[in-house]
């Protein structure tokens, strides 16, 4: 078992537990938190159903940034529809035999791995060419894409110019998942694309990346409109009712 | 005419395309500080506290466990600029910091700083900065420039709210004695007095009493308008501008209109004479929860089996949205009716059922556009559909005029612009910013008065009202432009024709 192995293997079990462990505690600091007072962004949908047929939209259509800018959305539509892609492919990896359906993206997922780049690579020309965009970016924002856009052009890399020997890559995560290591091949595109990805996993719970859970526990969008119906109290604000009378003055 | 200002009034755009960013356009711009007293009156420090940067994050820290929209809306920016040209304030400036997401940084920065493990390890590299006094003074001005619309949300990925933003800045000011005067002073008064402009009882009778004598001159019918009057069916809880500003007071006698001929006995509160909630601007539940608490005493105290508002934006997001949480539940009035009511809402039912009838060639030397209030519009709804709060008032102007337009779909229903006075930014202090977040209402507005031949718009929010009053002027629109929705209806009403 070579050090470069041990390395890899012990960085995606780290970057496994980080990425769920930070992800759940975020996930439940936003689940516990109280919404205070109805807030969803009306008109709002008068029921459970139609909250959830508005977050689909806005996570499958991306529905508000449509409303905002053609730009942006064509270009994010790009980067979250090939990463989709791209990452179904990859399931291939994972799986033994290959899921059905897995089998059937197989294409797709190498035009959507160039969709992808183009996309990030559109997002990422948007923060140098237009003022107010160029005005509200950090350096985080930069390198993320940065990150992003080296992941998928190793990626296509490997696909198209320095080519690995995939059935052993498979055989180190199908021991990884089993805890059997296999080792790793040492192409220095795969290294690196690997190396990033792990690294994407492991800063995703401290990012702007909370976007992806955030989007669900946006209270403009998850609540219903039922304001008048149905009485919503925070625990916390309860005790503001107790100083009350519930008679009329005399 | 107003006079002559110290400022440029924006140009209208041809294109309408997005302003060049123009850094510290507006940083001159922030309302007056709220005196000791006015921030005494309402339980906040008088002046800045010692250790305020450590107190300011501590605060912070509380209203992240307290509210999910503020957690959420802090990690969730991806900086993606969906919003950056969303807001009116921005379109009217040109400053970056009006940009919803750089307002939201004024904050989120000092959040990251202090909540987030990048901000704590990387500061530069994430945007986390420490509060320091030239924070602060950037969250007065701006925070202070935001009027709360909610619509840079409507275009958000993820919905978010620089209104939540906005109100948790200032309510962090407002714990280090840092208060803005308007604000503050107002809430003072309602407390006090029971409305935001002062207005005693004795005035408010003396008020009412003249305007039944102003309608029965006008139309020869008595039509009523009580005060504490003990057992009618209906307690209306308006914005006290309704008394005696222009145009609000036609919309009043509307309203009296509206209820003398559909045979409602109605009553205004003393106590709550006031429909307004400033607690919302400065972002403090426990002080909306004590404004809003005087209407459930005075619905209790007067026994009314329903409550109905009068034409105001944010106090209809209050009572729509809040007032169950805030003041209910409201097991003691009436079932059938919502609870509570918008009076446009029972104006349409009414129109609907035939209980009132209007004649629209009263109108006919109107040709009337709709402003929808943003707090109106994406902060609560009217009626039983989705939307309700977009068709129910257009119904009802359309059914009191023959002649209306509707202003660029891009300006209006979920779309609309503020006026540039909302939020609690209706003082003369900040004029010049209330004349350039004017500017894309008056450019939607300039269109159907060019090409439409409008005469007039109608809004349904006592600070719009007093707002456009105000602003349009300055780009060569008539001051009484602007009027109530229920001044039409009051208009056409035909009174006395049943028995």
């Amino acid at each position: 078992m070579s050090l470069l192995t041990i390395v890899y293997a012990l960085s995606f079990y780290f970057a496994v537990a980080v990425l769920g462990l930070g992800l759940a505690f975020k996930i439940r600091q936003f689940w516990v938190t109280p919404a205070p007072l109805k807030i969803p962004i009306m008109p709002a949908p008068l029921t459970g159903t139609g909250v959830a047929f508005r977050l689909g939209r806005e996570v499958v259509f991306f529905e508000s940034l449509f409303k905002s800018n053609k730009w942006i959305w064509v270009l994010a539509v790009l980067f979250h529809a090939g990463l989709l892609l791209v990452v179904m492919r990859h399931l291939r990896y994972f799986t033994e035999p290959v899921w059905f359906w897995v089998v059937l993206v197989q294409p797709f997922g190498v035009y959507a791995g160039f969709a992808m780049v183009a996309g990030l690579l559109g997002l990422w020309a948007r923060r140098f060419l237009v003022d107010r965009i160029r005005y509200i970016s950090s350096p985080s924002d930069h390198l993320m894409l940065a990150l992003l856009v080296l992941i998928g052009a190793s990626g296509l890399s490997l696909r198209y110019l320095a080519r690995t020997d995939i059935i052993q890559v498979k055989a180190f995560f199908l021991g990884l998942l089993h805890f059997d290591w296999q080792p790793l091949p040492s192409e220095p595109s795969l290294l690196l694309h690997l190396g990033l990805v792990a690294l994407l996993m492991i800063i995703f719970p401290f990012s702007k990346l909370l976007h992806v859970p955030g989007v669900f526990f946006s209270p403009s969008r998850n609540q219903i409109d039922n304001a008048r119906e149905k009485r919503h109290l925070a625990p916390w604000a309860a005790h503001l009712d107790s100083g009350r009378d519930n008679a009329p003055a005399e | 005419m107003a006079k002559a200002p110290t400022f440029d009034i924006p140009a209208f755009r041809e294109d309408l395309a997005s302003p060049a960013v123009v850094p510290g356009a507006m940083d001159h711009s922030q309302p007056f500080v709220a005196s000791p007293d006015h921030q005494a009156d309402l339980g906040f420090p008088g002046e800045l506290v010692d250790d305020w940067e450590t107190k300011a994050v501590e605060k912070l820290g509380e209203l992240l466990e307290k509210n999910r929209a503020l957690r959420v809306y802090l990690d969730s920016c991806v900086k993606c600029g969906a919003c950056t040209d969303k807001c009116h304030y921005y379109i009217g400036t040109g400053d970056p910091k009006n940009m919803p997401v750089a307002r939201q940084d004024l904050l989120r920065s000092v959040y990251r700083r202090n909540f987030t493990l990048a901000g704590k390890l990387m500061p530069k590299l994430v945007g986390a900065r420490d509060l320091d006094k030239d924070l602060l003074d950037d969250w007065y001005k701006y925070f202070h420039q935001c009027s709360q619309c909610r619509r840079c949300a409507v275009f958000c990925p993820y919905g978010i709210d620089t209104a939540e933003i906005s109100m948790a800045a200032r309510e962090i000011m407002d714990h280090i004695g840092v208060g803005q005067k308007y604000c503050n002073e107002i809430i003072g008064k309602v407390h006090k007095i029971g409305n935001n402009l002062g207005l005693p009882k004795p005035a408010l009778i003396n008020t009412m009493e003249g305007l039944e004598e102003d309608v029965e001159e006008e139309t020869g019918i008595t039509v009523r308008f009580p005060v504490d009057v003990k057992g009618a069916d209906v307690l209306l809880v308006t914005p006290s501008a309704d008394f005696f500003a222009e145009p609000h007071v036609d919309g009043l006698i509307g309203y009296a209109k509206v209820f003398h001929q559909a045979g409602i006995s109605w009553t205004v509160s003393s106590y709550a004479s006031e429909a307004a909630n400033f607690a919302m601007f400065i972002g403090s539940y426990e002080q909306m929860h004590k404004v809003a608490a005087r209407i459930r005493q005075a619905a209790l105290d007067l026994g009314v089996k329903r409550i109905v508002f009068g034409e105001c934006g944010h106090a209809w997001r209050v009572a729509y949205s809040f007032l169950n949480s805030l003041a209910g539940p409201w097991d003691f009035l009436d079932p059938k009716y919502p609870k509570p009511q918008h009076i446009l809402e029972v104006t349409n039912g009414l129109i609907k059922s035939g209980a009132i009838n209007l004649d629209t060639t009263a109108n006919d030397d109107k040709v009337l556009t709709f402003h929808d209030s943003c707090n109106v519009a994406r902060g609560s709804r009217m009626g039983d559909v989705e939307g309700g709060q977009f068709i129910i008032p257009r119904e009802v102007i359309k059914a009191s005029v023959n002649k209306f337009v509707d202003m660029d779909p891009g300006t209006i229903n979920e779309k609309t612009f503020c006026c540039g006075g909302g939020g609690g930014l209706l003082t003369d202090d900040l004029m010049e910013l209330r004349v350039k977040g004017a500017l894309p209402r008056m450019e939607a507005l300039k269109d159907v008065v060019d090409n439409h031949g409008v005469t007039h718009m109608a809004a349904i929010c006592a600070i719009c009202k007093s707002q456009f009053a105000k602003v349009m002027p300055y780009y060569g629109f008539p001051m009484d432009m602007i009027i109530s929705v229920h001044q039409l209806v009051g208009d056409a009403i035909l009174l006395g024709t049943k028995e």
